[in-house]
């Protein structure tokens, strides 16, 4: 990943695999489908749950939060001493994050993308960049192989793309990484695929599953990235999602079939491959592929 | 006055399309409205036949205009969003270019570039559409990928729909609300007369639905709740029905689990024009609301100040 | 004094929009000489987001002493109260309807922000 400031850069060789789970609308099974994958991987794992608007992973992973940290982003803070209220911040500002109004400026730090243009821009020098908080990480070991990272968007913030960054950042990137997404195919599902090595794609054999699948076939093959589907709650004879994938030289890595205990046991917060046999080996199978095709 | 009953969901999945399109055929006549603009899949069961198409455009973008970079570099290094990207080589930089789907519209680079390479125009984010169904006119839209739901949207998607029902004389506008607690729930639920939320017996189910609760009290919108497929694990039903109460909104039915939902998906209909359970529970919901907001508007009526 | 009332239409009759930060038009309204005229709020109704604080900057711009709407975002009340412009609320009328109710005193000040954050 290129970003600017680079922080810590590891040389290509002790890196570790990200993959990423994501699904082009909600409710497919995208969390169940990570957070089982996590716990039959058999190697060291951390599983970061980048859907930061609901983060829902912790619910099926009981472990002490740790470790709590704040995210912050960069907002612009006026020094009313200096202000002459001429507005040219406020004009300039895309995103309506700044008022002048007679002898009060004013800052809404929750619409500002932290841009800086209005600081660069002040005749008076009257604007500095301050840290504002939009959400919060935390770390939960889970057990000896596996870590939880959960990004939390504070409620009434709407940008999820600095948290998701941060919550990335903090992984251990020498070891395996799991991205949880966010549903859909928005900037902040973007955001989460940025830099993954491949993709789980996570839908349902319905004419809805098929129709948001498309959605996010077409966001991961702009982003040119490497992805198979896995087709949850799967019935025999319902073989549309089957046929597109065939036509698109798409690989299906996993079909899971609908069964009303599989769905009993999720709604209870239980992990399905503790108690279902049949699902344990074919996550294994998923996590061979998943190497497989890792190379 | 045209009574607005917006259905959503807290989290996806939960069958809250399957049970607006259902609301809709059983309501209509009626004006629909497609507010779940990242996942829209309302069409695919009310089978929409297409009259007007509409540009949709929000924010702004960056285009760099490679006939006057100079190959600079500024735009790169003020970027926050690294939008920029620069192929060098030993000579210097030998070209600029914009990143996909990474500029926020923010306008730094167009302010600095002192070459005036750099192009600012709106940023074109899909269609909207106006069109005719069995059940009466729809209002929906489609973006491209990665662009997202937007307060802008849903605004114009629910004005239009108002707009349509006014011209059309229609008591009831249906919206598929947008997913999540976000920005665009906020802008498909202000102005509503009345919000079905849609929820499922599960830990994710109870917890959305609380901080849904919370956003329509802080609205003062008479809210419903169905509890969809409630027997998959009926002690969170039960729960969810509890809770309902105790939030001051008004428990309305629990939908038994049907394969209905998925077989009438297939065949491109809605769960009422199918036989079965779920049918049946989604029509005595109907009745419910119906009558509790008949009810409400006489008692409105009767209160009003002449 | 100017009043302001948000509004979907282009003249006294058109209803009342209760949405502050996304209303179609603003009617400015003179108590002194009872001349109104219509200003444009459509590219704040369309804003992609922040419609409140951008609607609520060409209030002030327009040097209106009160603004009569339905609900006022957090935003918008904040920009408003700074400078120090009345709000009042109410709903379901016509615009001239909002103007008598306000002449008359039946109209709540607002004192806080009616909406949840939204942007």
């Amino acid at each position: 990943m290129e970003t600017k400031d680079s922080k810590k850069v590891w040389p290509e060789e002790v890196r570790g695999p990200i993959w990423a789970v994501a699904s082009g609308k909600g409710g497919t099974g995208k969390t169940t489908v990570a957070v089982n994958l996590a716990w039959v991987v058999g190697e060291k794992v951390q599983l970061v749950d980048c859907d930061v608007e609901e983060p829902d992973a912790h619910l099926f992973l009981a472990g002490d939060a740790s470790a709590l940290r704040e995210v912050t982003t960069q907002v612009p803070w006026i020094d009313q001493s200096k202000c002459d209220f001429c507005g040219l911040c406020a004009q300039f500002c895309q995103f309506n994050a700044l008022a002048v109004v007679s002898r009060v400026s004013l800052v809404f730090p929750e619409l500002c993308h932290g841009c800086r243009g209005c600081s660069m821009l002040c005749p008076h020098q009257a604007i500095s960049m301050v840290s504002h908080r939009v959400g919060q990480m935390e770390i939960r070991e889970i057990g000896p192989r596996l870590t939880l990272l959960t990004g939390t968007l504070d409620v009434g913030s709407p940008q999820a793309g600095p948290v998701i960054s941060a919550v990335k950042e903090l992984r251990d990137p020498r070891i395996l990484t799991i991205l949880d997404a966010p549903p859909g195919t928005s900037c902040s599902v973007e955001s989460t695929l940025r830099g993954v090595n491949r993709v789980v794609l996570v839908t349902e054999p319905t004419p809805f599953g098929l129709h948001d699948l498309k959605l996010i076939v077409e966001l991961v093959r702009l982003l040119r990235l490497s992805f198979g589907v896995v087709i949850n709650r799967m019935v025999p004879g319902q073989d549309l999602v089957r046929r597109y994938c065939e036509e698109e030289d798409i690989p299906v890595w996993l079909e899971i079939p609908e069964d009303r205990r599989y769905a009993e046991a999720g709604a209870r917060g239980r992990i399905l491959v503790d108690e279902f046999p049949e699902l344990r080996a074919a996550f294994v199978r998923l996590v061979d592929q998943l190497k497989e095709a890792d190379g | 006055m045209t009574t607005e009953l917006v259905v959503i969901s807290g989290k996806g999945g939960t069958g809250k399309t399957s049970v607006a399109a259902s609301l809709a055929v059983l309501a209509g006549p009626i004006v629909v409205a497609d507010c779940d603009v990242d996942a829209a899949d309302l069409h695919m069961l009310l089978r929409p036949e297409i009259r007007v198409v509409h540009d949709f455009y929000s924010g702004r973008e960056a285009i760099l205009n490679q006939s006057l970079c100079v190959r600079c570099g500024l735009c790169a290094d003020l970027c926050e969003f690294d939008a920029f990207t620069r192929l060098q080589d030993e000579t210097g930089i030998t070209r600029m270019d914009v990143r996909l789907l990474a500029c926020e519209g923010c306008g730094v680079c167009v302010r600095h570039c002192a070459a005036g390479a750099i192009e600012f125009p709106e940023k074109f984010r899909g269609h909207w559409f106006e069109s005719d169904t069995r059940c009466g006119p729809m209002v929906h839209a489609r973006l491209l990928v990665g662009s997202g739901n937007s307060g802008k949207l849903v605004n114009q998607v629910r004005r239009r729909a108002f707009e349509l029902a006014r011209q059309h004389d229609l008591a009831w506008v249906i919206t598929d609300g947008s997913p999540g607690i976000g920005c665009p729930v906020i802008a498909s639920l202000t102005g509503a007369t009345h919000v079905l939320a849609v929820t499922e017996p599960s830990v994710s189910g109870s917890h959305d639905l609380l901080r849904l609760l919370a956003l329509t009290r802080h609205f003062s919108i008479p809210t419903f709740v169905c509890v969809n497929k409630f027997d998959i694990y009926e002690p969170a039903a039960r729960e969810i029905e509890h809770m309902t109460k105790a939030a001051g909104a008004n428990f309305v039915g629990n939908i038994p689990w049907d394969r209905a939902f998925a077989v009438a998906q297939q065949e491109g209909r809605t769960v009422v024009e199918t036989d079965g359970p779920g049918a049946r529970m989604i029509r005595e919901i109907w009745d419910r609301i119906r009558e509790q907001i008949g009810q409400a508007t006489q008692e409105g009526n009767h209160d009003e100040p002449a | 004094m100017k009043i302001l009332v948000t509004t979907e239409g282009e003249n006294l009759q058109a209803q009342l929009d209760v949405r502050f930060g996304r209303a179609k038009n603003f009617l400015v309204y003179s108590t002194d000489t009872m001349k109104w005229n219509i200003v444009d709020n459509q590219d704040n109704q369309d804003a992609g987001h922040g419609a409140g604080v951008s609607s609520a900057q060409k209030v002030v711009d327009l040097g209106v002493t009160a603004v009569v709407s339905g609900h006022f975002g957090p935003k918008a009340y904040e920009v408003l109260s700074a400078a120090k412009i009345m709000m009042f609320s109410t709903s379901d009328c016509t615009v001239e309807e909002a103007i008598d109710r306000h002449r008359n005193g039946k109209l709540p000040l607002v004192t806080t922000p009616k909406e949840p954050q939204s942007h």
